[in-house]
C-alpha cells in the first residue's frame, strides 16, 4: 500500500506538468475516440444489414434501373420469402444543404421486410391509405419540425420538379444501428408522378433496386446466383448480393478517406506516447536519487519498474477516462452538426475498449526508457543525484 | 580510548577500486585491508576524492570492488548477486546519509516503516515497530509530518530510525552531521552515540568534522587511496 501510496503522490508531485498531461492525453483520447466514432458510423449501415437481406441491382451500376416486372420472376426463385423495391429519389428539402436520404419505396412489402423500422399501427395504416404520403425517421422529424400532416414539398434533382408529400408516420429505429434520417413514400407516386410530367421517361415502371427476404441465411449465396443466373442475357442483367456487400461498396467508395482517417487516428497515439514519454523520462530523472534510495534500502528492480510503470498506468488511464468521458458529449454535438452525413453517430463499446487499449499501450511504452534507466544506474551515482 | 576485543564482523582484505572517467582510469582504492570489531564506533576521515565514501560504499554492498575480498557478518558479500545484494542489504546495513534521502511524498512514520515493507511483518508490527524507532530518536510527536515539514536534524533522526527499523548488523553513516548545524549536529552524534554505547550497533561514519570523529571510538585516515590509523 504504501508503495501504491508513492505512486499516486509522485504522479502529482509536480501539478502543472500532471494537468498539462492529463490534458494532452485527454484531448488525444476524444480525437481518437471521435475519430474511431467516424469510422463506425461510415461502416453502419453494413452493421445494421440484416443477413436474411439480399439487394439486387443492375449490373452495370446502381445508376441504371431494372424492370419492375422483375419482381415476380424474383418472388417464384427458391429460397425467396419476400420480395421489395425502391427508387432513390434524390430530392431536397428547400435548399440543397438539407441533404437526407430519401426513397420511393412499395410501402407494405417494405415494412414487412424491414421489422427494424418501428411505427405505431396508426400511423402504418395512414400512409398505406395514402399515395401521397411519407414516412420519415424520428431525427429527420426533429431536425426539421415537421407534424403529421404536414405537406413537405421536395425538389427532384434526379426526377425533377416539386413533389408534394403528406407526413403521415414517423419510425422509430429497433436499435441505435438503425438509421433514423430517412424519408419513405409510395414508389407507386413516383411513377404516375413520371407518367404525368414527363412522355417516355425512362424510368417509368422501372425500379432502382430490389430488397429480397429470404428463408435462412445460409440459402443468400445459392439464391443471389439463382436470381442472376435467371437474369443473364437480358436486356438488365441483375447484380445480387448480400445487403452487407451492397453497402460494403457504397463503404468501399470512400476507402481512401476510411484509410487516411484511420492513419490519422494511429497519429493521435504517437502523439500522446510523446507526451507520456517526455513526461515519464522528466519525472524518472527527477526522482533518480530517490529509487536509488529505495534500492539501497533493499527495494529490487521490480519494485522500480513497478512504480515507473505504476506512475505512467496512473496518469495515462487517467486521461484516458477523461477523454473517454468527454467523448460522449463531444460525439452528442458531432451528431447534431453533421447528423445528415452521419445519421448514426453512436460511441460504440470497441471504440472504448480501443481508447483503454491505446492508452494502454502508452501507458506501457511510455515506461519502458525510463524504468531502464532507473535500474541500471549504479547505486553510488543515484545517490549523488540526491544531494 | 581502548577498544575491546571483540570478533571482527567486517573484514575488508586487499580491496582495490578504480572508476573510469572517459578514457582515463582513476584508482580510488588500492589493497585495503582491515577489519572492524563487532560493537565498533568507526570513523572514516580524509581529504576530498581519497576514497572514503567509495569504501563505505563497498562495505555497504552499494558499490561493486574491482579486486579483493569483503566478509561482513561471515558472509562474502562481493560475489552475491545483484538481487542477493539487495536482499542483504534489507536485513543487514542501515544508512544514514549526509542529506537525510527520505521520501518526500511519505511521512515521518512511513518513510521509518519503508524497509519493514521487504519484511514479512503485517501492517501493524510495521507500524509499532515504526513508532517505536521514532520514539527511540524522540520523533513520536512527529510521526505524520512529511519532510518538508521538519528540521533537518529531525529529518537526520528519522533517517536514523529508518536505518536502525530492521534491526541491521552495520550502520553506515556517510556525513551524516554535514549538513546539520551544531546543535542538530551535536543532537544526532549523541543519537549514534547511544545506539553504539546502549544497543551495540556496529557504526562506520565518513566525515570531515572532526568534532564527529571525535565520537568515535576509532579514527582511520584514508589518503591517496591507502588507510592509516590515526595515530599513525
Amino acid at each position: 500500500m504504501l508503495i501504491l501510496k508513492i505512486l499516486f503522490k509522485n504522479a502529482f508531485r509536480n501539478k502543472l506538468r500532471t494537468i498539462l498531461t492529463l490534458l494532452g492525453i485527454t484531448i488525444a483520447i476524444l480525437a481518437f475516440g471521435l475519430l474511431r466514432t467516424v469510422i463506425a458510423a461510415w461502416h453502419a449501415g453494413v452493421e445494421a444489414s440484416s443477413a436474411t437481406r439480399l439487394v439486387t441491382r443492375n449490373s452495370i451500376s446502381i445508376i441504371f434501373p431494372l424492370p419492375l416486372s422483375y419482381r415476380d420472376r424474383i418472388r417464384q426463385t427458391s429460397g425467396v420469402k419476400m420480395v421489395s423495391y425502391g427508387t432513390w429519389f434524390g430530392g431536397v428539402y428547400v435548399d440543397e444543404k438539407n441533404f437526407f436520404p430519401n426513397f420511393a419505396v412499395d410501402p407494405q412489402s417494405f415494412l414487412d421486410l424491414y421489422p427494424e423500422f418501428l411505427m405505431s399501427p396508426s400511423d402504418k395504416e395512414a400512409f398505406l391509405k395514402d399515395r401521397k404520403g411519407f414516412v420519415a425517421g424520428r431525427k429527420l422529424i426533429e431536425r426539421f419540425g415537421w407534424k403529421i400532416e404536414d405537406i413537405v414539398t421536395l425538389k427532384g434533382t434526379i426526377f425533377l420538379g416539386d413533389w408534394d408529400f403528406v407526413l403521415r408516420g414517423i419510425y422509430r429505429g429497433r436499435d441505435k444501428g438503425t438509421d433514423e434520417t430517412q424519408f419513405f413514400f409510395h414508389w407507386d407516386y413516383l411513377n404516375e408522378g413520371m407518367k404525368k410530367r414527363i412522355a417516355f421517361h425512362p424510368w417509368v415502371d422501372q425500379v432502382g433496386y430490389y430488397m429480397i427476404g429470404v428463408t435462412r441465411p445460409d440459402v443468400g449465396a445459392s439464391v443471389a446466383a439463382s436470381i442472376d443466373e435467371g437474369f443473364k442475357n437480358s436486356l438488365a442483367e441483375t447484380l445480387t448480393e448480400t445487403e452487407k456487400a451492397f453497402q460494403q461498396g457504397f463503404v468501399a467508395m470512400s476507402g481512401a478517406i476510411i484509410t487516411a482517417i484511420q492513419v490519422v487516428s494511429y497519429v493521435v497515439i504517437v502523439i500522446i506516447l510523446a507526451v507520456v514519454a517526455n513526461t515519464m523520462a522528466m519525472t524518472t530523472r527527477e526522482r533518480i536519487g530517490e529509487y536509488a534510495v529505495l534500492k539501497t534500502l533493499g527495494f529490487g528492480r521490480g519494485h522500480i519498474a513497478g512504480l515507473i510503470f505504476g506512475e505512467s498506468f496512473v496518469i495515462t488511464m487517467m486521461g484516458c477516462g477523461l477523454g473517454m468521458a468527454a467523448t460522449f458529449p463531444a460525439a452528442q454535438l458531432f451528431s447534431h452538426t453533421l447528423g445528415a452525413y452521419f445519421p448514426i453517430f453512436n460511441v460504440e463499446p470497441k471504440t472504448l475498449y480501443f481508447d483503454l487499449l491505446a492508452a494502454g499501450v502508452v501507458a506501457g511504452c511510455a515506461g519502458i526508457i525510463p524504468t531502464m534507466r532507473a535500474i541500471q544506474i549504479r547505486i553510488a551515482d543515484g545517490l549523488r543525484r540526491m544531494g | 580510548m581502548k577498544v575491546q576485543e571483540k570478533n571482527s564482523i567486517v573484514e575488508i582484505r586487499d580491496v582495490s577500486k578504480s572508476y573510469r572517467r572517459g578514457s582515463y582510469t582513476v584508482p580510488v582504492l588500492q589493497d585495503i585491508s582491515f577489519d572492524i570489531a563487532e560493537g565498533e564506533f568507526l570513523a572514516l576521515m580524509g581529504p576530498s576524492g581519497s576514497g572514503k565514501t567509495t569504501l563505505l560504499n563497498l562495505i555497504a554492498g552499494i558499490d561493486r570492488v574491482d579486486n579483493g575480498s569483503i566478509r561482513v557478518g561471515g558472509v562474502e558479500i562481493t560475489t552475491l548477486s545483484e538481487m542477493e545484494l539487495a536482499q542483504w542489504r534489507a536485513t543487514h546495513v542501515g544508512f544514514i546519509f549526509q542529506f537525510y534521502n527520505l521520501i518526500p511524498v511519505l511521512t515521518a512514520v512511513e518513510n521509518v516503516e519503508l524497509p519493514l515493507h521487504l519484511t514479512a511483518l503485517s501492517k501493524r508490527d510495521r507500524r509499532e515497530h515504526a513508532l517505536m524507532a521514532l520514539r527511540l530518536v524522540n520523533l513520536d510527536h512527529r510521526i505524520g509530518h512529511y519532510p518538508g515539514q521538519l528540521s533537518g536534524g529531525e529529518q537526520q533522526r528519522v533517517a536514523i530510525a529508518r536505518a536502525i527499523i530492521s534491526d541491521p548488523t552495520l550502520l553506515v553513516a556517510d556525513e551524516p552531521t554535514g549538513d546539520l548545524d551544531r546543535v542538530s549536529a551535536e543532537e544526532v552524534l549523541d543519537l549514534m552515540g547511544r545506539l553504539n554505547s546502549d544497543l551495540g550497533k556496529t557504526i562506520i561514519m565518513v566525515t570531515h568534522d572532526p568534532r564527529a570523529a571525535g565520537r568515535a571510538r576509532q579514527l582511520k585516515h584514508l589518503e591517496k587511496g591507502s588507510l592509516y590509523d590515526a595515530d599513525s
